[in-house]
């Protein structure tokens, strides 16, 4: 039975707005296949609900994570013992080494770091928050996820197509992604690119609903400065994401066009440059890193103000830092490409907006540090996880401004300096931020309590070999190691033991850091299954999702509240509670 | 820091390393105190009976000093480090020191081929010497080079020079080295080119002027031969 949008009446879809209808004529020209069946396609795949798309989203992005992760320990047991056959994998050879770490960063970013983040967060957080029934937009929202499973889909299709998945770098600069005869996957590497295309319209649609709801769907008496710091940054990295993914999305309609109809947009040879397109990618990529870096820190904010039981230091000023760092992330991208033939006195300009994004970002991790002060600090997991972020993203703060002062770029530009370096902004963000977000959230998610033994297992065995993963690459940068090298024992001065035994310390953490995600599935399932109730708000916070029950209903409050307060009156003096929910009049 | 790692020996190389340790100590001052005050805080602060937290909005004047003068700080620090930067920057990238010799790279998938001039001392003219994997060069000799890339992007590097340029096919990228010392060391491809390159390892040879017109005398006598 083919089911046209118009008529979707079913259970909880009575909420759509009229303005939802309107939008959602793009959602039923495919894909039928069984959802007449009742119940569990209704409710776990074709639905409008929010909470159910952030779950979706969620779990699709932890499943790619969890394909990304296995594919560094495939290419990291290569590093560490080469030519050896590694144990679940097989020997790897040149190609498959390409593909793996291609595919490693691929996923890490757009499919793990963006749906978790962003897309899982957002929809999750957004509506309860600001205290509405759900996003302005439903339809799309489900669109918007239907389209990254496509994506997702599409991406491993890639890897089995004759020829083996794309192995020209995340990046996939061209002419080596854009001819056959050069990276030898003709297939692999269209199907690669159109991934990536079809995931940008994935979170295009979902940045309209996250921005649309946010100015439009606030309770009564929420003004702009009373909206949760987690929620803004989820919508300043929309419009982030929404002003900076163009130019790429052309780029990758001109790369697909030279790669299958033969036209020469990044050909020398016929009038194009190679160049373009690292402009192109770059001028999405830098912002991207902020796309993903403000939700993360959005995450935090929630967290150590929960559980330091204090008010947010300077408001006002976290939200400043971070319009400040997304208008600067628009005039910093030619950093990635001070020595790729572009003119070296562009390099000075780029070294100094570079170079000068660092005082936002500094400016609000002193707010972070400054929210400490004066606290009643809980170390509960969730808390563990957003301090962590703090204390290790410093470390990757830090070492970017080696990186973007261009005089020591020559050096360091592609070495593991620079894997080091956006791997301790990375890891903090699609992980460490992550499971921050998610043992704090999952109350609320599933009316469940998470087991905190099992949880701060998980914390220390994941943090402490993070650092011995990371920690000996910078080291082994260096010293010289290039990056995306599948073997050095061709260069004399990289093959000495000294090197070699950095490389396995850090494989050898990897294996541990892996090792410990077990724990985390164990304590998940524990949970679902056995975990305390949770009740309404088992962290005394004061955001709106917690004023409603654990897991909320569909329309998420019985009640639509009002809210009469910032987010953040903890502790506030001549009350007894040492919190203050936003929807309590007194 | 990084010449405890590898040898410097092209003329920049000291002024990028030493660029690198001033960036080292600035971050690094400010990298230990944040870390400090974040581990005292949290150790200062934990939960204690009784002890309720402080209402501090940070949005008064005397507190927000205490980021605003730090941010005034950091403001400091980047300017230095800018125009450190740039001023290695622009001694190594943007402008060159007049030619004494000049050479050619080419780099294809995946391998390194060099011209180097024949006993006339010029480039393009029939008794240049081709080679591949292996650029000689004296010692103590500005050298312009000129790269070129066949196919795909390639970038040359050479570790010990601290020297790294990309090479973009349809274009002729003019850089320039001086070695300070005699030696054998690795020139790497950085940039991603395909299956093989981790196959495109090549060696620099840094020679005294008299072994360098040995081996140019014996090349000139094979190629005539």
């Amino acid at each position: 039975m083919a089911q046209p949008a118009e008529e979707h009446g079913h259970s909880h879809e009575g909420h759509d707005h009229a303005h939802g209808d309107d939008h959602a004529h793009g959602d039923h020209g495919a894909g039928h296949g069984g959802h007449h069946e009742e119940g569990f396609v209704k409710k776990y795949l074709w639905s409008c609900d929010h909470k159910m798309i952030a779950k979706q989203y969620m779990f699709t992005g932890m499943f790619m994570g969890i394909i990304g992760g296995f594919f560094s320990y495939a290419f990291r047991m290569q590093m560490a013992y080469p030519g050896h056959n590694v144990p679940g994998f097989g020997v790897v050879s040149p190609n498959e080494y390409n593909a793996l770490i291609t595919n490693h960063g691929t996923i890490m970013i757009f499919w793990l770091a963006m749906p978790v983040l962003i897309a899982a967060f957002g929809n999750f957080l957004i509506p309860l928050m600001l205290g509405c029934d759900d996003m302005v937009f439903p339809r799309i929202n489900r669109l918007s996820y239907q389209i990254f499973l496509l994506s997702a889909l599409v991406l491993i299709a890639s890897w089995f197509v004759p020829g083996g998945g794309f192995g020209g770098a995340w990046t996939a600069y061209p002419p080596l992604s854009a001819k056959a005869q050069y990276n030898l996957t003709p297939l692999g590497s269209t199907l690669w690119v159109i991934a990536v295309a079809l995931e940008f319209v994935a979170f295009l649609l979902g940045g309209i609903n996250f921005v649309t709801t946010a100015m439009n769907s606030r309770a009564p008496g929420m003004k702009m400065f009373d909206i949760p710091m987690v929620v803004w940054m989820i919508v300043i990295a929309s419009i982030l994401f929404m002003g900076s993914v163009g130019p790429l999305v052309a780029g990758a309609v001109m790369l697909v066009f030279d790669q299958t109809v033969g036209t020469g947009f990044f050909d020398p040879v016929r009038g194009g440059d190679p160049i373009l397109w690292q402009h192109l990618f770059w001028f999405f990529g830098h912002p991207e890193v902020y796309v993903v870096l403000l939700p993360a820190v959005g995450i935090v904010a929630e967290i150590i103000t929960v559980f330091s039981r204090k008010k947010l230091f300077a408001y006002r000023t976290v939200l400043y830092t971070a319009f400040g760092t997304g208008i600067l992330s628009f005039f910093v991208w030619a950093h990635h490409q001070f020595i790729a033939g572009i003119d070296p006195r562009m390099a000075n300009v780029f070294t100094a907006t570079t170079v000068l994004i660092s005082i936002p970002i500094a400016e609000m991790m002193f707010v972070y540090v400054a929210t400490l002060y004066g606290g009643s600090i809980r170390l509960t997991t969730p808390m563990l996880w957003a301090l962590a972020f703090i204390a290790e993203f410093m470390i990757g703060g830090v070492t970017g401004i080696f990186l973007g002062a261009s005089g020591s770029d020559i050096y360091f530009h592609d070495t593991y300096f620079v894997l080091a370096h956006f791997h301790y902004t990375f890891v903090p963000i699609a992980v460490i931020a992550v499971f921050a977000g998610f043992t704090y959230w999952f109350p609320k998610m599933f009316g469940k309590m998470m087991n905190e033994t099992l949880g701060k297992i998980h914390f220390w065995g994941t943090i402490l070999p993070f650092n011995g993963v990371f920690i000996p690459l910078f080291i082994t940068g260096m010293g010289g190691d290039h990056r995306r090298i599948y073997n050095y024992q061709n260069f004399p001065e990289l093959a000495t033991q000294e090197l070699a035994n950095l490389r396995q310390f850090a494989t050898v953490s990897l294996l541990i850091l892996l090792a410990f995600q077990f724990v985390f599935f164990i304590n998940l399932i524990i949970s679902l299954l056995n975990g305390k109730a949770a009740g309404n708000n088992p962290w005394r916070a004061n955001t709106l999702e917690w004023t409603t029950v654990s897991p909320p209903p569909h329309g998420n409050f019985a009640q639509l509240p009002t809210c009469y307060r910032g987010p953040y009156e903890y502790s506030v003096p001549g009350r007894e509670e040492d919190f203050w929910p936003q929807d309590q009049a007194t | 820091m990084i010449e405890r790692y590898i040898e410097q020996v092209s003329t920049y190389a000291s002024d990028i390393d030493g660029l690198i340790t001033l960036i080292g100590v600035i971050v690094g001052f400010w990298f230990v105190l944040v870390e400090v005050v974040f581990f005292g805080l949290i150790v200062a602060f934990r939960e204690k009976k009784g002890v309720k937290a402080q209402y501090i909005t940070g949005e008064e004047k005397h507190q927000k000093r205490w980021i605003g003068i730090p941010h005034e700080l950091v403001l400091l620090c980047d300017i230095v480090i800018i125009i450190a930067a740039v001023r290695v920057w622009v001694n190594v990238k943007q402008t060159q020191p007049p030619a004494q010799e000049t050479v050619r790279i080419i780099a294809q998938q995946w391998a390194w081929s060099f011209v180097h001039p024949g006993p006339d001392g010029k480039l393009d003219t029939a008794d240049d010497i081709k080679t591949v994997d292996e650029l000689h060069v004296k010692v103590n000799t500005v050298y312009h080079f000129k790269l070129e890339a066949r196919d795909v992007l390639h970038s040359f590097s050479v570790p010990v020079f601290r020297l790294k340029q990309d090479a973009i096919p349809g274009r002729v990228i003019t850089g320039w080295f001086k070695a300070k010392r005699t030696g054998v060391h690795d020139i790497q491809c950085v940039e991603i080119c395909g299956i093989g390159h981790g196959l495109m390892p090549a060696r620099i040879l840094i020679q005294t002027p008299e072994e360098y017109g040995t081996w140019q005398a014996a090349q000139a006598a094979t190629a005539s031969k």
